[in-house]
C-alpha cells in the first residue's frame, strides 16, 4: 500500500493485488484498476513524451478523452498494442506496459532537444523549413520527421486473434450508461421496445462511478446505480454492452460499435474474439454521452501533475487514489471547487485555489463548500507559470486589477495541480449523424441543435447539467425514443448538482509573459496559445485551415479536450464570438479502432471471393502458376522442368504457331440476348450491322459508351434469328450486363428482348494453331470441321466426347482456332478429355501470359491494356466494325465531335525497337526526338510489350499522336538509361494476310 | 450505409444497390439531329444539388431493377423512391431546391 492510496472506497477490489511492470519495473495495483490509476497509486506521474517537443507528460484526465498518455501493453510478439490511453487499460496480472516516444528513457529523452528549439519549430514549421529542395522531403526530411515524430511501434507479426462482427436490430439504441442514458433505457424498456445500450467502460454507470455521497431518490447513487442495471439486465429485450465504445454515427441511424472482449482479462480464453464489431440499425438513437472536462490554457499547464479537477476526483472517489500530496486548484468553474473540497477532505492539502473565472461570479455551492470547508481562495487571480522538471513542483499566481493588468502573486510548492475550465458537452456522434450544433452563451460551449437522423441527445450530452434534472431528462428521452409519453416520475438527488459551466479559453495572459513559457492547448500534438495566434496573425481565418495549419485537433484524441479551447483563443484574437469562428467537422471513430475490428473475418483466404475455372484444379496439379483478373483466379503459364516465366510463354507460343495448345477462355462474359428485337438491340448499342449476320455466323463486336469511347469488345454469335451469344471482356462482364439493362429498363422499353448472364454456365476451351482441327476431330463426330463447312467465325452445335456442344471457329491466336463451349460441370471432363486426345499432336496448355503475346503478334488489341477509356474505334484501329449504315448507335454521335475526328488523337501503331533484344516497359512514355529534358513533350506511350519467341525480337504496341502517319519514323522511349529508338510500324507483325487464320 | 426502399422488393441496405447518376435525363430521340452542345450537355453536364435530388438506384444484387430516388444530399433521408419512367411523386418534387 502506498501513501497514495486510500485507506478505503472507491471500487477496486482490495483483495486482489495485480502484479504489472511499467517500462520494465514492477508494482502492484488492485482488481478494478486502469493503469493509470494503479500507477497514479505507486506516485508514478510521467507516462509519456509529447509528439512534438518530447516534453515530460502525465496524466491530464480519467477517460478516453486522455491526450498524453499513451503506452504500449504487450502481451507477446504479435500482441503489442500501441497508442492505448492508459486511463481506459484495465489491469490484469501481469500486465506489460511500456511507454512511448522517448530515447534513451522516459526521464532522460534526447528528443526533449526539440524543446529547447521550439522557438525555431513554431506552428507550420514542417511547411515552412523542409520545402526545397523538393528531392530532399522524400529522402531526407520526412524520413527523419518520421521516425523522430514517433508514437508507438506496431507490431510486425500477422495479428493472431479473431474479430467477430455482428448485427444488431432494436428500437432504441442508448449510447452512454451515465445516469441519463441508464434513466433512458429504462423509461424506453418500460413500454417493451428492444433497446440496446452501449458504454465504453467496463462498468455500466458514467459519471455515477466516482460519486460515493450523491443520492438518487433518498438512496445512495450506488444502490440505486446497481438496482437499476440488475432491472435492465433481467429484461430479455434489453441488451447491455459495456467496454463497447459507439465510435460511428452513419446514415439511416446506424451506428457502429465496437465491443472489446478480452484485451482487460489475464488469460484470454482461444475460443474469444479479441473484440466484436457491431453494426445496430436503431429506430431511435438516444445520445447520453456526457461531457469532457476542458483543460485552462495556461503557462506550464502540460507539465505531469497538472490534470484535470474532474479526472482528481474520479482517481479519488472510483480508484481510491491520491493524485498527490498537495495541490494547487485553478478554477475556471464552479465543479473545480468541489474537487477541492473532496480532495481536501481525503488527505491532499490545498495550497490554494485560484479563480481564474471572471470577476462578479455569483458564488456556487462548490465555491461556497471550499469557503465554508476553510480553503484558501483567490479571486481574479492567474496563472503566470509552473515550475518542476518531471513533475510540478510550483505554480506562480498573478493577480488581475480592474483594469485588467496582472500583477505576480504569491508562489506556491505542490506536487499536482487541478485545473477546469468547464464541460464541452460529447456532441461527436450528434454532430458526425450531420445533426446541428447551436452554441450555449451559459455552458460557453456548443450543443446538439437540430437533428439530421432520428435521434434526440439526453442529460449533459446536450447541456442539462445537475443530476436529478439530467436522470429526468434521460428517461424523457427513452419514453419519446420509445414512442410513449414522457415519464411523469420526478427524480430528486443530492450532490453532484451543476457548477459545470466555464468559461472556455484563455484565463486572461499577459502579453509580456507569453514567451517563452508555453501554455498547451492540444496537448497530444503540442499546440500551443501561441500557435494559434501565429496562424491567426499570418493570415489564416477559417478555423478548418488553422486546424490545418497548427495540427489542433488532429492528433489521435481528435481534440476531445482541446476543441473548444482552441476556438476560443481564435475567436478572441479574430475579435470574433466562438459561434462565428465556427466548427471543424467532427468525423468518426469517436475513439480509435482497431483494423481487425473492421476486418473481421475478411482476411487471409477470407478476403475476397475466389472464381475459378473449370480447368483450376487440373491445371494447378500441373504447377501452373495463376494471376488474379478481377476476382478470376487464371492460369498464367505452365512451366515445365524448372522453367522461368519467359522459357515458359516462350514455349507455349511456339507450340500455338507450329502445333496444337489449349486455353482455358471461360472467364470470358457471355451473356445471352434473346427477343423479336433482339438484333435491333445489338444494332442500336454496338458500333457494328447485327442486322446481316446470318444464324450459326459470329462477328467481333465492340460497344462504347454514349461519349464514343471503347467500352468493351467481344465475338457476338447469332444463335437463331431471335438469339445472340454475346461475349465480352473477363472485367467487363458485369458492367456490360449493366449498361444492356439499363438501356433495355430505362431508354429502349419499346424492345422485345431479355437478357441472361450465362458466363458461369459455359465452359470455354480454346484450341488454337495448325493442329486444331485434327485434335478436335478425334473427340467431334457430329460437327464436319473442315474449312468450307466451317470457315472462320462459323458457329455450330454438335457434341464432344459425348458431351453437348456449341463450337465457335474463333481465334485470338491468328491460327486455325476453335473455342469449344461446353456445360459448365463438364467443363474439367472435356478439358481432359481434349488434352489427351491432343497428346499425339503435341497439344500445349498454355496460360494468359502466351495468350496476350500471341495477340498481339496479331495486332488484336485487349480493352483496359491498349485502350484506357479515352480511344475512339478509329484511334484503337477497329473503326472497320463500325456499320456505316445505322443511323444510330451507342457512341455515334459522339464521334461526329470535330475533336474525335483530330488527326493528332493518339493512335494505335506497333513499335519495334532498333535492337531487337529490349523489351520496352509497358507505360513508358513516347517522344519524337532524342536527349530531350524534363518536361519533356510526350507523344505517346507503350501499351502492350512481349518478346516474340516465333519472331525472335521484341514487339509492342503503343498509342502515338498521329501515331499512323508516322509510320516509318523513329521515336524514341526515354528511360533511366537512355533513350531508346524505336520505328512506327503496323501493329500486325505476324502473318499480315492472315492465311494462317482461314486455314 | 443507406437503406432504401426498392419499389419492387422494400426496404433493403444499400449494400444490394448500385447508384446510378442524376435521374431523368432522357437520351435524345434522334441524337443526329442534336448540336455539338445538346450533345455535351446531355453526356457530361449534371447538376450538383445540394438538398433534394432525383437520382437513379439499380437493385443490382436483387431485383436487378432501376429505379429513380429523391434523396436530400445534405442528410442522406429519402423523400421517395419511384419506379423509372414515373414522375417524381408531387409535394416531395415541390421540395426540390437545386
Amino acid at each position: 500500500m502506498t501513501e497514495f492510496r486510500t485507506e478505503r472506497g472507491g471500487r477496486v477490489d482490495r483483495s486482489r493485488v495485480l502484479r504489472f511492470t511499467f517500462d520494465g519495473r514492477a508494482y502492484t495495483g488492485f482488481a478494478g484498476d486502469t493503469l493509470a490509476s494503479a500507477l497514479l497509486a505507486n506516485g508514478v506521474q510521467l507516462l509519456g513524451r509529447s509528439f512534438k517537443y518530447h516534453r515530460p507528460r502525465g496524466l491530464l484526465a480519467a477517460g478516453s478523452e486522455e491526450p498524453n498518455a499513451l503506452v504500449t501493453v504487450i502481451r507477446d510478439a504479435a500482441r503489442r498494442t500501441p497508442n492505448v490511453r492508459a486511463t481506459t487499460v484495465e489491469l490484469y496480472d501481469g500486465l506489460v506496459a511500456e511507454s512511448q516516444n522517448r530515447w534513451p528513457s522516459l526521464s532522460f529523452d534526447l528528443g526533449a532537444i526539440n524543446n529547447l528549439l521550439s522557438p525555431v519549430l513554431p506552428a507550420g514549421f514542417y511547411n515552412k523549413t523542409f520545402m526545397w529542395p523538393r528531392s530532399a522531403w522524400f529522402a531526407l526530411y520526412e524520413p527523419r520527421i518520421r521516425a523522430a515524430a514517433g508514437l508507438g511501434v506496431a507490431p510486425t507479426l500477422p495479428d493472431p486473434d479473431r474479430y467477430a462482427q455482428r448485427y444488431a436490430h432494436c428500437e432504441v439504441l442508448v449510447v452512454g450508461a451515465g445516469p441519463a442514458g441508464l434513466a433512458a433505457a429504462t423509461a424506453a424498456a418500460a413500454t417493451g421496445a428492444r433497446v440496446i445500450l452501449c458504454d465504453e467502460q467496463a462498468e455500466l454507470g458514467g459519471a455515477l462511478l466516482a460519486e460515493p455521497d450523491t443520492e438518487i431518490d433518498g438512496r445512495p447513487a450506488g444502490d440505486w446505480l446497481a438496482a437499476t442495471v440488475a432491472a435492465l439486465r433481467a429484461n430479455p429485450r434489453v441488451t447491455l454492452l459495456a467496454r463497447t465504445t459507439a465510435f460511428g454515427y452513419f446514415p439511416h441511424n446506424n451506428v457502429g460499435l465496437v465491443e472489446r472482449l478480452t484485451d482487460h482479462l489475464e488469460s484470454p480464453p482461444a475460443a474469444l474474439p479479441r473484440e466484436r464489431l457491431w453494426q445496430v440499425r436503431a429506430r431511435e438513437v438516444v445520445l447520453a454521452t456526457g461531457a469532457i472536462e476542458r483543460p485552462l490554457p495556461f503557462p506550464g499547464n502540460d507539465r505531469p501533475g497538472v490534470m484535470l479537477a474532474g479526472a482528481a476526483r474520479t482517481y479519488l472517489h472510483r480508484f481510491g487514489v491520491r493524485v498527490g500530496r498537495r495541490a494547487v486548484v485553478v478554477a475556471g468553474c464552479d465543479a473545480a471547487f468541489q474537487a477541492a473540497v473532496e480532495l481536501s477532505r481525503a488527505g491532499v492539502a490545498i495550497a490554494v485555489i485560484a479563480d481564474v473565472r471572471a470577476p462578479g461570479q455569483v458564488a456556487g455551492p462548490g465555491e461556497q463548500a471550499a469557503r465554508a470547508a476553510g480553503l484558501a481562495v483567490e479571486t481574479n487571480a492567474t496563472v503566470l507559470g509552473t515550475r518542476g522538471r518531471l513533475r510540478v513542483s510550483q505554480v506562480l499566481l498573478g493577480r488581475v486589477g480592474p483594469d485588467g493588468a496582472v500583477t505576480p502573486g504569491a508562489s506556491h510548492a505542490c506536487d499536482v495541480v487541478l485545473m477546469s475550465g468547464g464541460y464541452t458537452p460529447s456532441v461527436h456522434l450528434h454532430s458526425q449523424s450531420r445533426g446541428k450544433l447551436a452554441y450555449d452563451d451559459a455552458l460557453g460551449a456548443f450543443v446538439p441543435a437540430a437533428p439530421a437522423e432520428r435521434t434526440r441527445s439526453a442529460g449533459m450530452a446536450r447541456g442539462v447539467a445537475g443530476l436529478a434534472a439530467g436522470l429526468d431528462d434521460g428517461a424523457a428521452a427513452g419514453a419519446a425514443a420509445a414512442g410513449a409519453h414522457a415519464a411523469t416520475h420526478r427524480h430528486s438527488s443530492r450532490g453532484l448538482d451543476g457548477g459545470l459551466a466555464g468559461r472556455p479559453g484563455a484565463p486572461p495572459q499577459p502579453a509580456a509573459l507569453v514567451p517563452p513559457a508555453k501554455a498547451f492547448v492540444d496537448f497530444q500534438n503540442d499546440v500551443t496559445t501561441r500557435d494559434l495566434a501565429l496562424a491567426r496573425r499570418e493570415g489564416f481565418e477559417s478555423i478548418e485551415h488553422i486546424k490545418r495549419y497548427t495540427t489542433t485537433g488532429m492528433a489521435t484524441d481528435q481534440g476531445k479536450t482541446s476543441g473548444l479551447n482552441a476556438l476560443a483563443i481564435v475567436a478572441s484574437e479574430s475579435e470574433r464570438r466562438v459561434p462565428e469562428v465556427g466548427l471543424t467537422t467532427f468525423r468518426m471513430p469517436f475513439t480509435p479502432v482497431t483494423f481487425g475490428s473492421l476486418a473481421g473475418v475478411a482476411r487471409g483466404d477470407a478476403f475476397d471471393p475466389v472464381r475459378r475455372t473449370p480447368s483450376h484444379a487440373w491445371a494447378a496439379a500441373r504447377g501452373a502458376v495463376f494471376e488474379d483478373v478481377g476476382l478470376w483466379k487464371r492460369a498464367r503459364y505452365f512451366p515445365v522442368n524448372g522453367e522461368d516465366m519467359h522459357a515458359a510463354v516462350n514455349r507455349e507460343c511456339l507450340a500455338v504457331r507450329r502445333g496444337v495448345g489449349m486455353f482455358d477462355a471461360s472467364t470470358l462474359g457471355k451473356i445471352e440476348v434473346v427477343g423479336k428485337d433482339a438484333a435491333t438491340f445489338l444494332n442500336r448499342l454496338y458500333i457494328n450491322n447485327w442486322s446481316n449476320l446470318g444464324v450459326q455466323r459470329s462477328r467481333y463486336g465492340i460497344l462504347l459508351r454514349d461519349d464514343g469511347f471503347v467500352y468493351d469488345d467481344g465475338v457476338i454469335a447469332r444463335l437463331a434469328e431471335d438469339r445472340f451469344h454475346v461475349t465480352t471482356t473477363t472485367g467487363g462482364a458485369a458492367r456490360v450486363f449493366a449498361m444492356m439493362e439499363d438501356f433495355l429498363q430505362t431508354e429502349w422499353t419499346d424492345l422485345s428482348v431479355w437478357i441472361t448472364s450465362t458466363t458461369e454456365q459455359w465452359a470455354v476451351v480454346a484450341v488454337q494453331g495448325p493442329r486444331a482441327r485434327d485434335v478436335l476431330a478425334r473427340l467431334v463426330t457430329d460437327v464436319d470441321l473442315s474449312a468450307a463447312a466451317l470457315p472462320h467465325m462459323a458457329v455450330a452445335r454438335g457434341r464432344i466426347a459425348g458431351v453437348p456442344m456449341l463450337l465457335f471457329r474463333v481465334s485470338f491466336s491468328g491460327e486455325l482456332g476453335f473455342e469449344v463451349n461446353v456445360p459448365a460441370d463438364y467443363g474439367a471432363e472435356v478439358w481432359a478429355a481434349i488434352h489427351e486426345a491432343g497428346r499425339e499432336f503435341g497439344i500445349t496448355p498454355y496460360g494468359t501470359e502466351a495468350m496476350h503475346v500471341l495477340r498481339a503478334e496479331k495486332g488484336y488489341i485487349i480493352v483496359g491494356q491498349d485502350t484506357d477509356g479515352t480511344m475512339t474505334p478509329d484511334d484503337a484501329a477497329v473503326a472497320w466494325a463500325i456499320g456505316k449504315q445505322k443511323p444510330d448507335f451507342v457512341g455515334k454521335r459522339s464521334l461526329e465531335r470535330p475533336t474525335m475526328k483530330h488527326p493528332q488523337r493518339k493512335q494505335l501503331v506497333g513499335l519495334e525497337t532498333l535492337d531487337p533484344r529490349i523489351v520496352l516497359e509497358e507505360g513508358a512514355q513516347i517522344v519524337a526526338t532524342r536527349d530531350q529534358r524534363p518536361p519533356m513533350k510526350m507523344i505517346g506511350h507503350v501499351t502492350s510489350s512481349y518478346h516474340s519467341a516465333v519472331l525472335g525480337r521484341s514487339i509492342a504496341l503503343g498509342v502515338v499522336a498521329g501515331g499512323r502517319a508516322r509510320s516509318g519514323e523513329t521515336l524514341y522511349v526515354p528511360m533511366p538509361g537512355g533513350d531508346i529508338p524505336v520505328k512506327v510500324v503496323s501493329p500486325v507483325f505476324y502473318d499480315r494476310e492472315g492465311a494462317r487464320l482461314n486455314g | 450505409m443507406l437503406i432504401i426502399d426498392c419499389p419492387y422488393c422494400g426496404p433493403r441496405p444499400e449494400l444490394e444497390f448500385a447508384h446510378g447518376g442524376q435521374a431523368h435525363i432522357a437520351r435524345p430521340a434522334d441524337p443526329s439531329q442534336t448540336t455539338d452542345d445538346e450533345w455535351t450537355e446531355y453526356l457530361y453536364l449534371r447538376v450538383n444539388t445540394k438538398g433534394v435530388y432525383a437520382e437513379r438506384w439499380r437493385h443490382a444484387r436483387g431485383c436487378g431493377r432501376f429505379f429513380n430516388a429523391l434523396r436530400d444530399t445534405t442528410t442522406d433521408q429519402f423523400l421517395a423512391t419511384y419506379r423509372s419512367g414515373e414522375k417524381p411523386p408531387v409535394g416531395s418534387a415541390a421540395r426540390s431546391a437545386p
